[in-house]
């Protein structure tokens, strides 16, 4: 198996979704550990050793974040991104359902490096189950004494509360989930000031994602050097890949970061399915831009993916065969940012409106070519001109299939119907 | 009044945990909103009350959140994702059989008051079981037409999220 399992390690039992269970596995034992060996400014230092970079998007070295808190200003907060909503992933999900008590470890750890007291895990309201799973295992924690005054004797206070959204991809956004969580419309802040020098209720802040801080039991329990040892020398450490699409297995696939991509298609996700070919793959999450065929080889490495122009993002691979039509899938991306856009900044707003409605148009075959000209004019009015990156990211994915499927797009134009559907249905007829 | 007690309750402790009273908001409106089964006006004005806020400030926050609703919806709440990876695998279909099903458009309640259903472009995070959707909250994945049927009926005259109803 190419898998190589670390944070996935004893998934599938249902034992870990309690306390007991959780430390029969050796959970809690990072924090422990944490609290024995550790000062707060040594566990950052073990981080930014580990090379840890944010697993929710955008890559960034987390022990380096985590340095930029002023020193002496207190109360710091810590929010745990889990507003997971990006389209093809389903990791957090998946961390929760199966292993809840670890991501609570990951806070407590994180709360303790950074001397935070109060922290919140912000998950987003569609997970409304795992929402009252976090909160029984916080209640659990609580009884333990692992979350409270005075933790395991070592001085060290913290309060952890679980915090549901109500549905809003922009609160993914660091500055629109603190926002949110203020108790406001959850839109974007102007930055700088950056969350970690004025975040939370105007105090430093740090926000993690699940799976970022889900590594740092492992990384306390077995070094920061042993955790830099696995993955390539920038892509420290696995990842959990949400794989779906047109594949014979679905799901997510906890790799060493560097290995192929290939291997995950073919040796995880069973290959394409129905024994038909790649067209298309999106690495990243549905902000990412498109890859093809001839990509299978590069690794799972965040530096190799972005030369080739597109980002392991989120880590969602979503795999497309020789059916699917890239003017309807863009379509549906466009329609999700469109729905998404806060409202807040003119070039998203209305960006995402005009895309969306030439899209429609575009896949129902109505567009004429001058109207598809105005693709790129309209994405070139929204990239880099917007407020925050939603609107900036509504532009990738349809402009980098728009460059690779030139022809599939311009077939539509005055077409009267898809003709990547119209002939596929003729082809399996 | 219209929240009970225990909703009542329910809001104040959320109020005392947080560090500002505010954030407390989005808590409140969930635990109104499953009590009642909308966010009323008078729901909204006792939420402002209990966390010392203009009723326009609730409202404005409500009205942002595409899960708090403001007008009745059916006991039970399906939502079926259209996004690119249910997409790849049949979930127009699994709309087209829905409107069928049930009788009615994406947004609509059943004349029964059964069931409210919308398809939904908001990623479920659901996309290794697609295609998929969620009933009162809970995922249901690897979906087809005949198996959508079987959780309706099975879903049918059961009680939905909504206490007071």
């Amino acid at each position: 198996m190419a898998e190589f399992r670390l944070l996935t390690k004893d998934i599938g039992s249902p034992e870990l979704q309690t306390r007991a269970g959780y430390e029969r596995a050796g959970g809690y034992q990072g924090l422990r550990e944490a609290f024995k060996r550790f000062t707060p400014e040594q566990l950052v230092t073990e981080v930014k050793t580990s090379g840890l970079r944010g697993r929710g998007g955008a890559g960034f070295p987390t022990g380096t974040k985590w340095s930029f808190l002023p020193k002496d200003i207190f109360p710091r907060y810590l929010c745990c991104n889990a507003d997971e909503s990006e389209p093809g992933c389903f990791k957090d999900r998946y961390l929760i359902d199966e292993n809840p008590h670890q991501l609570i470890e990951g806070v407590l750890i994180a709360s303790y490096a950074l001397q935070v007291n109060v922290a919140f895990i912000y998950i987003r309201g569609e997970y409304h189950e795992q929402r009252l799973l976090l909160e029984r295992c916080v209640d659990e924690a609580i009884q333990a004494g692992y979350i409270g005054k005075n933790i395991l004797g070592s001085g060290f206070d913290c309060d952890v509360i679980i915090h549901g959204g109500a549905g809003a991809y922009i609160c993914g956004e660091e500055t629109a989930l603190i926002d949110s969580l203020e108790g406001l419309r959850g839109q974007p802040r102007l930055k700088p000031p950056f969350p970690a020098v004025k975040g939370l209720y105007g105090q430093p802040t740090v926000v993690n994602n699940v799976e970022t801080l889900c590594n740092l039991p492992h990384i306390v329990l077995q070094g920061g050097e042993w955790f830099k040892s696995i993955g390539t020398e920038k892509s420290t450490g696995t990842r959990v890949f949400c794989c779906s699409g047109h594949i014979n297995r679905p799901g997510n696939y906890e790799m060493k970061l560097g290995t192929p991509i290939r291997e995950l298609l073919d040796e995880e996700c069973g290959g394409m399915w129905k024994g038909r070919s790649l067209k298309a793959f999106q690495p990243g999450g549905g902000s990412m831009q498109v890859l093809l065929p001839e990509h299978l080889d590069l690794p799972l490495d965040m530096e190799a993916v972005a030369q080739c122009g597109s980002s392991l993002g989120a880590g969602a691979m979503v795999f497309m065969d020789e059916s699917t039509c890239l003017v309807d899938y863009s379509m549906r991306l466009v329609d999700f940012y469109e729905h998404e856009s806060c409202g807040k900044c003119v070039p998203c707003r209305e960006g995402t409106y005009f895309e969306s409605l030439l899209m429609h148009r575009l896949e129902a075959g109505e567009a004429t070519p001058a109207e598809l000209a105005t693709l790129t004019d309209i994405c070139s009015n929204m990239d880099g001109r917007c407020f925050c990156p939603l609107g900036d990211t509504a532009t990738w994915f349809v402009l980098s299939a728009y460059r690779a499927f030139h022809e599939e797009f311009e077939a539509h134009c005055g077409a009267g119907e898809c003709p990547v559907r119209a002939r596929y249905a003729e082809k399996v007829a | 009044m219209t929240l009970s007690e225990e909703t009542r309750a329910t809001i104040e402790r959320a109020r005392e945990r947080y560090p500002q009273p505010r954030s407390a908001i989005l808590p409140a409106l969930w635990a109104a909103q499953h009590e009642v089964g909308l966010l009323t006006p008078d729901a909204m004005r006792e939420v402002a009350t209990l966390l010392n806020l203009a009723p326009s400030e609730v409202e404005a926050v409500s009205t942002f959140y595409s899960m708090y609703f403001q007008r009745p919806h059916g006991r039970h709440e399906v939502v079926v994702c259209v996004n690119i990876s249910c997409a790849l695998r049949g979930a127009d279909d699994i709309v087209a059989h829905m409107e069928r099903s049930l009788g009615c458009a994406s947004g609509e309640t059943t004349a029964d008051g059964e069931f409210t259903w919308s398809s939904t472009i908001e990623c479920l995070g659901a996309c290794g079981g697609a295609p998929a959707m969620q009933v009162d909250h809970h995922f249901q994945e690897n979906l087809t037409a005949k198996r959508v049927d079987e959780i309706l009926e099975r879903t049918r005259g059961t009680p939905g999220l909504v206490s007071g109803q």
